[in-house]
């Protein structure tokens, strides 16, 4: 009597069965996951609620001084709801916060700028701004707009730049030279192609996901990121929360 | 179990994997158990997407010895482990590539005797990987079949690190099984200033050869087109060029970074690659984090890896 088939068949039902288990484990991973979001979406919603209404003392006061300089990220299929934008700005306003940079990936808040402009009261590009931004606090918002092509495509202009200029000063003739690139040069070399921006302090995604989505890399070396969730789900004692968090927190710088 | 005794050379590494999990070996049949339920969730997660390339930022070693009351320089010992155990988990998950922000730059501004310490601790593992004190070679690099790759500015390290360092690039440059980064001497800011000298220096070994050609072009087509206004039609340099000359072009870029004891920052590190990589920071210090940690982040990068891989099909 052949044995051999009942064996492989019983071996093919054991591994489907462990199969179907471990499929059935992961679901249950997932939404074991999904709980816990939901437990820390309610009580991050909670904690705002208390904050906008006054009633936790610590968020009353906050030190804005540290927070010189602002960055949001904000997922671009968002960024349309430009009263979504306009608001956040003038929370921040209210709050002191007077220097942000807003990024997208697909350059949509650089289109809405006059929109945005239109809706805030005294604002100003940062182009037409000539003093560095954070050494003082402005009467007026300061405000950039970032988007994608300001990363890794101004990058690759700078260094065209520093080449080019690297060859006008080796006068064009003889051997050229390779060329020492430094910190200072390179800023410079990114305020000639346009990105004037400084680095900011706090960076704030407004997205369904904690990640930077290509913001300028040089610009974000220590800068703290948070995730504040999707733009629909803005709330303004999550706003607070996130700067006095950020006030909070102490930067060794690699000592 | 004070990590002091152990040994990692009698031990296997799947077996390390387990004790810095904080495992009690009191019950055989109760470590068999954990053991096949930490199997099982590992076959589990590898149903949904696997990151291909894993970053590690490993915080909060000095903070484990503070809290723990143990002698300066125990928490970077104990971080080894951790370090080990993720090493083990990646392999069985399946992941590629894994990066480790071992030694900023900016870390050489600490006191001469810790630089001193973590050097000399970063020397003794390297070469644990590949010999044990009889110089028999374990080999553990080997069998793992992870190719050793280390990145940075390695001039600024001493001459018998340095020396490590080359050694194990070498023994273990024909692996392909994973690879390991080791950013030693590194930051983000210096990577991207090499690349764009690198780029620099090698358009202009092709204006030389086009100018010794004698073919016209070359630094005569330049004087004619660029003695005008720099504007953004001069492009010389592309994106691509940068990209290849980065200290980590022997990797793709990471899908997710995991930065533990609940810093919010990159500290320098990998932003030019991070465009598109989920960041993790669990509160956890890294001495401590350890299998459940590494399930949690991975189960998280599932959850974010579609949204993620959207945004990088629209560029």
């Amino acid at each position: 009597m052949d044995l051999k088939y009942p064996a492989r068949k019983l071996s093919r039902s054991v591994l489907t069965m462990g199969n179907v288990g471990l499929q059935l484990l992961w679901y249950f991973l997932h939404i074991l996951l999904s709980i816990w979001h939901s437990i820390l979406a309610i009580r991050c919603f909670i904690e705002s609620c208390f904050i906008t209404c006054g009633v936790l003392e610590k968020y009353k006061s906050l030190n804005i001084a540290k927070l010189r300089y602002l960055a949001i990220v904000i997922e671009s299929e968002d960024a349309h709801q430009t009263s979504k934008v306009v608001k956040l700005l003038q929370w921040l306003d209210s709050i002191g916060v007077k220097n942000v940079c807003l990024y997208d990936m697909n350059g949509v808040l650089k289109k809405s700028k006059e929109a945005i402009f239109g809706k805030l009261k005294n604002a100003k590009p940062i182009e037409e701004v000539n003093e560095a931004v954070t050494l003082h606090v402005p009467e007026h918002m300061t405000l950039e707009f970032v988007s994608y092509a300001d990363g890794k495509e101004a990058m690759v202009k700078a260094a065209n730049f520093i080449f080019v200029e690297n060859l006008k000063r080796q006068n064009f003739g003889g051997e050229i030279d390779g060329q020492v690139i430094s910190e200072p040069l390179l800023n410079e070399a990114l305020k000639v192609v346009g990105c004037k921006g400084p680095e900011p302090d706090l960076l704030l995604v407004y997205g369904p996901v904690r990640s930077h989505l290509g913001f300028p890399a040089w610009r974000i070396r220590y800068t703290e990121i948070v995730h504040m969730g999707s733009l629909n789900f803005l709330r303004y004692g999550s706003l607070i929360k996130a700067i006095y968090d950020f006030t909070k927190v102490h930067q060794n710088y690699g000592t | 179990m004070d990590f002091f005794m152990v040994n990692p050379r009698h031990f296997k590494i799947s077996d390390i994997a387990l004790i810095n999990d904080g495992c009690e070996q009191t019950n055989g049949v109760f470590e068999k158990l954990i053991y096949l339920i930490k199997k099982c969730v590992l076959h589990a997660l590898s149903i949904g997407p696997i990151p291909i390339h894993v970053a590690f930022i490993m915080d909060g070693n000095r903070r484990y010895a503070k809290k723990n009351n143990l002698v300066e320089g125990s928490g970077y010992k104990a971080g080894f482990f951790s370090l080990i155990s993720m090493l083990n988990l990646c392999y069985e998950l399946g992941v590629r590539y894994v990066t480790i922000f071992a030694f900023s730059i900016d870390n050489f501004k600490r006191c001469p005797e810790e630089t001193r310490f973590l050097m000399d601790l970063m020397k003794e593992k390297i070469e644990s990987l590949i010999m044990d004190e009889n110089n028999e070679s374990i080999n553990i690099a080997n069998r793992f079949g992870m190719r050793v790759h280390f990145v940075g500015d390695l001039k600024l390290l001493d001459k018998p690190l340095r020396l490590a360092a080359k050694r194990i690039m070498e023994a273990t440059v024909n692996n392909s099984r994973v690879v390991l980064s080791i950013c030693v001497a590194y930051n983000s800011t210096l990577e991207i200033l090499h690349s764009l000298e690198e780029c620099c220096e090698e358009k202009c070994d092709e204006i030389r050869v086009l100018d010794e050609s004698g073919s016209g072009y070359g630094l005569i087509k330049i004087r004619r087109d660029y003695l005008k206004e720099y504007d953004d039609s001069m492009c010389l340099i592309n994106l691509e060029d940068v990209e290849r000359n980065m200290y980590m072009a022997i990797a793709p870029c990471p899908n997710i970074l995991i930065r533990t004891s609940g810093e919010n920052r990159l500290s320098n590190f990998l932003l030019w690659q991070s465009t598109f990589c989920y960041l993790y920071s669990p509160f956890v210090l890294w001495p401590d984090f350890g299998f459940w940690h590494f399930v949690w982040a991975i189960l998280n990068y599932q959850r974010s890896c579609f949204y993620l891989d959207k945004k990088r099909k629209q560029l």
